[in-house]
């Protein structure tokens, strides 16, 4: 990872990625994939499921070394990253989780993280006291606690009901925009996408490539159902997945 | 409680009954290995020999602990290095606890040092295999998240990786302490002038089974005391986050 300028901006310029499976058969994850997030914008990457999102991820979080091409982040860059499941360590407390990834993290801005997140009550509890919704937002509370340049995010809320994923969409985007970040959000939900990001990256099936780009207008705000199935139904032949309109 | 009580008076009854078959000579009386214990707890010896074995054990369990744990951390994470330390291992496994124990006191004569030695070197590969077993299932998804977030090394090992050994750590030490303790006492009778396994081997000498089970009896009591009084509250310690089971 070379240095690029502002310590939020991320350049990725992926040039195929495989993956050895068991059977000794070579996979071909990515495909040639070139993107570039400015400081504090926010992307969505959707896409079939098993396109290779969260492959991605990881050799964008480090976590992955063995690919062509170059994944550029900026100079003395700190990543957040939220992962499909919470990821926490089970043997510590929910405060001691956070304070554990975050030990620069003053005590004012983790009362105040832990309020916004609705987790004050918890501080003390282990995570195999909480519910999978509860562990999902102090794996949140754990990558906001870092203040990260990048913040990187593994489908968040998958598995969540409905009403509790919406909750939990609403407050993410309350943090951004208190602080704004840069972001990258896989979900292969495109009405979250809508409501969280700048702009959605349409991924292909695998291998991937980017197939589409398309902007939001006014992120972050309430978005009417006309224009959510407006913009599901544009990239849905390139999701392969068409749905018909209006359809939830 | 009760029941292991009720259990308790069984074995002892079994004994005196025992005794009564057998006699004096094979098999005393509970009694009698009850005042055999009070008369050496008066001269001081018992004191003193349970005081010198306790020390031998105590040193070569942590050595054996201490190195069987970086060595079946690194093995369990280094396959080449598991590849190297393999055959190794295995011969130690192996190789019977009497042949290291006199191959130590030929190498290095009747020393100390000597005696613990042998004793960490057979306990050092049932450890190195515990541990191996458990770096081998540690989580990868937990190892990314502390890569992820630039945890230190040190916060890694205390926070991330012993809090998943620990179970395997216990029953390295559980183990490793029951056996360590049976073979300093076989150091001692080979080779060292004090210590409960020198007592039992004059009393062996001198057909003394009184004073044979009242060294052995004193010793499995200190030992219960360390269990119950250390190993058990700090395994609670250890295990507080998981939830209660029944």
């Amino acid at each position: 990872m070379s240095p690029a300028g502002a310590p939020g901006r991320l350049e990725v310029g992926i040039k195929q990625k495989f993956f050895r499976a068991a059977s000794g058969n070579n996979l071909h994850v990515l495909g040639e994939l070139a993107f570039t997030l400015g400081n504090g914008e926010v992307a969505a990457l959707v896409g079939p499921s098993g396109c290779g999102k969260t492959t991605l991820l990881r050799i964008i979080a480090g976590l992955d070394r063995d690919y062509q091409g170059t994944v550029s982040l900026g100079e003395h860059c700190r990543l957040g990253m939220v992962f499909q499941e919470p990821r926490l360590l089970p043997w510590r407390t929910v405060e001691a989780n956070v304070r554990l990834a975050a030990p620069d993290a003053t005590d004012a801005a983790l009362d105040a993280l832990f309020q916004t997140l609705g987790l004050a009550a918890h501080r003390g509890h282990y995570p195999g006291e909480l519910s999978l919704g509860l562990a999902r937002r102090v794996a949140l509370a754990r990558a906001f606690a870092v203040e990260p340049d990048l913040l990187v995010l593994d489908e968040p809320f998958v598995s969540l009901d409905a009403d509790l994923a919406q909750r939990l969409r609403a407050e993410l985007a309350e943090l951004v925009s208190r602080r704004p970040v840069t972001t990258l959000l896989v979900t292969h939900d495109v009405e979250e996408a809508i409501g969280l990001a700048d702009r959605l990256l349409v991924l292909s099936a695998s291998p991937a490539r980017i197939v589409a780009t398309v902007p939001i207008a006014r992120p972050r705000e309430a978005h009417s159902a006309e224009e959510i199935a407006a913009i599901r139904n544009a990239i849905a032949p390139r999701l392969g997945q068409a749905r018909p309109e209006g359809a939830r | 409680m009760a029941l292991r009580l009720v259990s308790l008076a069984v074995l002892i009854a079994a004994w005196s009954i025992g005794s009564h078959f057998a006699g004096e000579r094979l098999l005393p009386e509970p009694q009698a290995v009850a005042l055999a214990i009070a008369a050496e707890a008066r001269s001081g010896a018992l004191a003193f020999n349970l005081g010198v074995t306790l020390a031998r054990v105590l040193a070569s369990f942590l050595i054996a602990m201490a190195l069987g744990t970086v060595l079946g951390l690194l093995m369990g994470r280094y396959r080449n290095l598991d590849r190297l330390g393999d055959p190794w291992l295995v011969a130690l496994l192996n190789l019977p606890a009497l042949v290291i124990i006199v191959l130590a006191y030929v190498w290095a004569g009747l020393t100390e040092s000597a005696a613990i030695a042998a004793v960490a070197l057979n306990k050092l590969p049932i450890a190195t295999v515990t541990v191996r077993e458990g770096a081998r299932s540690l989580d990868a998804g937990l190892d990314d998240m502390a890569h992820v977030f630039r945890m230190s090394p040190w916060v890694r090992l205390r926070h991330v990786v012993f809090p998943q050994l620990a179970p395997y750590l216990a029953a390295a030490a559980r183990s490793g302490l029951s056996l360590v303790w049976k073979i300093v006492l076989i150091v001692e009778l080979l080779g060292r002038p004090n210590g409960v396994g020198f007592e039992i081997g004059i009393a062996f000498q001198l057909f003394d089974v009184t004073r044979i089970l009242a060294y052995a009896f004193a010793f499995v009591a200190v030992m219960l005391v360390i269990e119950t009084f250390l190993v058990q509250p700090l395994e609670r310690h250890v295990s507080r986050w998981r939830p209660r089971t029944a």
